[in-house]
């Protein structure tokens, strides 16, 4: 059956870019993962919050409004101004850089040298902060994200492949948001890569990884460097943010993608950023091509909830490090 | 002055080794015990049974099975929300498919199936820890959600594809269904309370507890010592599904009567519990009871404050206590990672000098 198998393809096609988006949010957590053992749970919520800013910031709402409305009993909503998006977007990296200063200041300048996992219960709490002031700020109903981006079906790429099949086949449905969050993740690895590698920072950064006490001994400035480290992640929250934001509306089920970017990370390894890439893309095609083949005709649907947790744990028990992390797992 | 050991002498190993050695504590822990039993009863209404003290107590069972585990063993687990379905859903099938069986069995029974269910998803333990466990049991919380979601059985066929709870009595008097009393569905989630503290108190004690707390506070050293680690990590989940197993019975059969999985036992629900001990206190069992009783408070609490003193609406309120919930993990975290069973043990100290410091 030509029709099934090239209706396969394009479920292919349509997982490697859901992928791409995995590894955006996985993107996040390696950085911040790399540069100070933190495990970050917060990094879908950061996303989400970078979503919410933007949007505020782009149609002018006056942030808190609904608590001053509540308590003061006025009534203001918007500014009444609309900025351009793209100066909106810097105005909300301004704000990420801020929110990683305060990270830093006032959560994990306190915690430096305890267990991981205490770590990671504290970005959990931040999670739960950040979540709950986004909505205090912004307002938590759905918003529409449009920040100039082409949405929509590819006509070309239909156009081409329409040839292929038979009768019943139309095409590859191809969005053009996610052929534009390909190129935009594969131009960010490519920064965040040369970044690591070829720059002062990019060396402290990585200087940082290996081991604090020597870096801190040479001179490199620890409190710095993670600003620098939690800035960048809000930066890719950022992207990964808008790239959700507008394929889905902003709205709390962006904080869930953070939950999705755990399996990836088992997969690709915590410390690997083509790992992110790589297992993000494997975990975008295995659910969906999954769901096709097996989820959907014989388990009833839904699958995609859970399949990618439980190819991550099939991997755990056999390949505790991941497809390209470090070797550095204490077995038990 | 008043809380004091002097005077207060052991003659035999028995007495040594009882849980409250201090006469003090021991009465105390009586006074409270006699006023759960014998005055709560008599004074509580549905609102105060449904709004605090059910909740507050089977929050308290699942808090203390997985202080078992991420307290006492040091295996993080996100899979919390997941074995109370397991729990509720195995209470449904067993009331349903054994009406005539008392329901203590059936809530005993709904613990030892989700204990088998622990131990299955606890296997990944033996190979790694830390946080990749913690993915491990997030595919547990996310695989029993969707099982008992999309497997008709589970749920009777039911059309809904919700369990609801049917009647059933103890000693006449119903326990579940719309006919209950306030002080029967309290008394009747006392007793496992107490059933779950006095075991989990005493296992923690004795040889598995110690093996417990070896793996935690360094699994190398414990197993050179000769604590066996898969024993002692499969026991710990299992003791511990056990409990949250128990909590998740209750919670669906006398609590809720109806529960749709997703909603109530989803990946929230895992984090509300982890938060129950972290703010009440890793590796105490007071610590879950302060816990659980903190965070179903809070919400009240902040209702009452926000919502009918100053006029806020709902959402606004809702919203701040997440932010209230996330600084409150990050303080504790920060300031007292021993949590409200440290703060308690610090003013117990205090109070045995109180009023000579010196």
């Amino acid at each position: 059956m030509p029709d099934q198998f090239l209706f396969a393809i394009e479920v292919i096609l349509n997982g490697l870019m859901a992928g791409v988006l995995y590894a955006l949010v996985a993107l996040g957590f390696v950085l911040i993962y790399k540069a100070s053992g933190i495990f970050n749970y917060a990094q879908g919520v950061m996303a989400l919050f970078a979503a919410l800013t933007l949007v505020g910031i782009m149609e002018g709402q006056v942030p808190f409004s609904h608590l001053i409305n509540a308590t003061f009993g006025t009534d203001v909503h918007h500014f009444g101004w609309h900025v351009p998006a793209l100066l909106a977007i810097f105005l909300t990296m301004l704000v990420m850089i801020a929110l990683a200063w305060c990270v830093q200041r006032f959560v994990f300048r306190f915690l430096v040298g305890q267990e991981p996992i205490i770590l990671f219960m504290a970005t959990i709490g931040l999670a739960y902060f950040l979540e709950g002031v986004g909505d205090l700020m912004w307002g938590s109903d759905i918003k529409t994200l449009d920040v100039g981006l082409p949405q929509g079906g590819s006509f070309w790429i239909e156009e081409m492949t329409v040839g292929l099949g038979g009768d019943g086949f139309y095409g590859f449905f191809i969005d053009k948001l996610d052929i534009i969050a390909t190129v935009i993740a594969v131009l960010l690895v490519a920064g965040l890569v040369a970044f690591a590698q070829y720059t002062k920072q990019g060396r402290a950064m990585r200087a940082v990884a290996d081991d604090h006490q020597a870096a801190l001994s040479v001179g490199v400035s620890l409190n710095f460097i993670w600003i620098l480290v939690w800035s960048l992640a809000g930066f890719v929250a950022l992207v990964a943010g808008i790239m959700w934001g507008a394929k889905s509306g902003v709205q709390f089920s962006l904080s869930l993608i953070a939950l999705k970017a755990l399996p990836v990370l088992m997969l690709g390894g915590f410390t690997s950023i083509p790992g992110a890439i790589v297992g993000g893309l494997i975990i975008g095609v295995g659910e969906k091509l999954f769901e096709f083949l097996i989820g959907a005709p014989f388990l009833g649907g839904a699958t995609e909830n859970w399949f990618a947790y439980m190819l991550a744990l099939l991997f755990l028990v056999f390949r505790p490090q991941g497809l390209f992390g470090e070797k550095i797992i204490e077995r038990v | 002055m008043f809380y004091r050991e002097a005077g207060d002498f052991s003659t035999t190993y028995q007495q040594d080794n009882q849980t409250f050695p201090i006469k003090f504590d021991r009465y105390r822990y009586y006074v409270v015990l006699f006023i759960a039993i014998f005055v709560v009863p008599f004074l509580i209404n549905d609102y105060w049974v449904n709004s605090i003290f059910m909740p507050f107590l089977i929050y308290a069972i699942a808090a203390i099975g997985l202080n078992i585990l991420v307290g006492y063993c040091g295996q993080v687990s996100l899979g919390t929300g997941g074995f109370m379905a397991v729990g509720a859903y195995a209470c449904y099938k067993l009331m349903t498919a054994m009406p005539e069986v008392s329901m203590f069995i059936h809530v005993l029974l709904a613990g030892v199936i989700t204990a088998a269910v622990g131990v299955l998803f606890g296997l990944p333990s033996l190979r790694i820890k830390g946080f990749y466990l913690a993915v491990a049991t997030l595919a547990a919380q996310f695989f029993l959600v969707w099982l008992f979601n999309r497997v008709p059985w589970f749920y009777n066929y039911s059309a809904s594809g919700q369990i609801s709870a049917p009647e059933r009595d103890v000693l006449g008097v119903f326990i579940t269904g719309p006919n209950t009393q306030a002080w029967a569905t309290y008394l009747f989630c006392l007793v496992f309370v107490i059933f779950s503290a006095y075991v989990a108190r005493n296992l923690t004690r004795g040889s598995v507890g110690r093996q417990w707390m070896a793996i935690r506070d360094m699994d190398i050293a414990a197993e050179i010592i000769g604590v066996n680690p898969l024993r002692a990590k499969l026991t710990a989940f299992a003791v511990s599904s056990f409990f949250v197993g128990i909590s998740g019975a209750l919670f669906f059969s006398v609590y809720l009567g109806a529960v749709e999985v997703g909603e109530v036992f989803g990946i929230s629900k895992s984090f509300l519990v982890l938060f129950m001990i972290i703010i009440g206190g890793l590796g105490s069992i007071f610590g879950c009871f302060a816990g659980a009783a903190f965070l179903v408070l809070l919400p009240v609490a902040l209702k009452i404050v926000g919502v009918d003193w100053l006029g806020w609406p709902t959402d606004i309120v809702a919203h701040l206590q997440l932010v209230i919930v996330g600084a409150l993990i990050i303080v504790f975290l920060i300031a007292e990672p021993h949590g409200l069973a440290q703060l308690w043990r610090v003013a117990k100290e205090k109070l045995r000098l109180w009023p000579f410091p010196h």
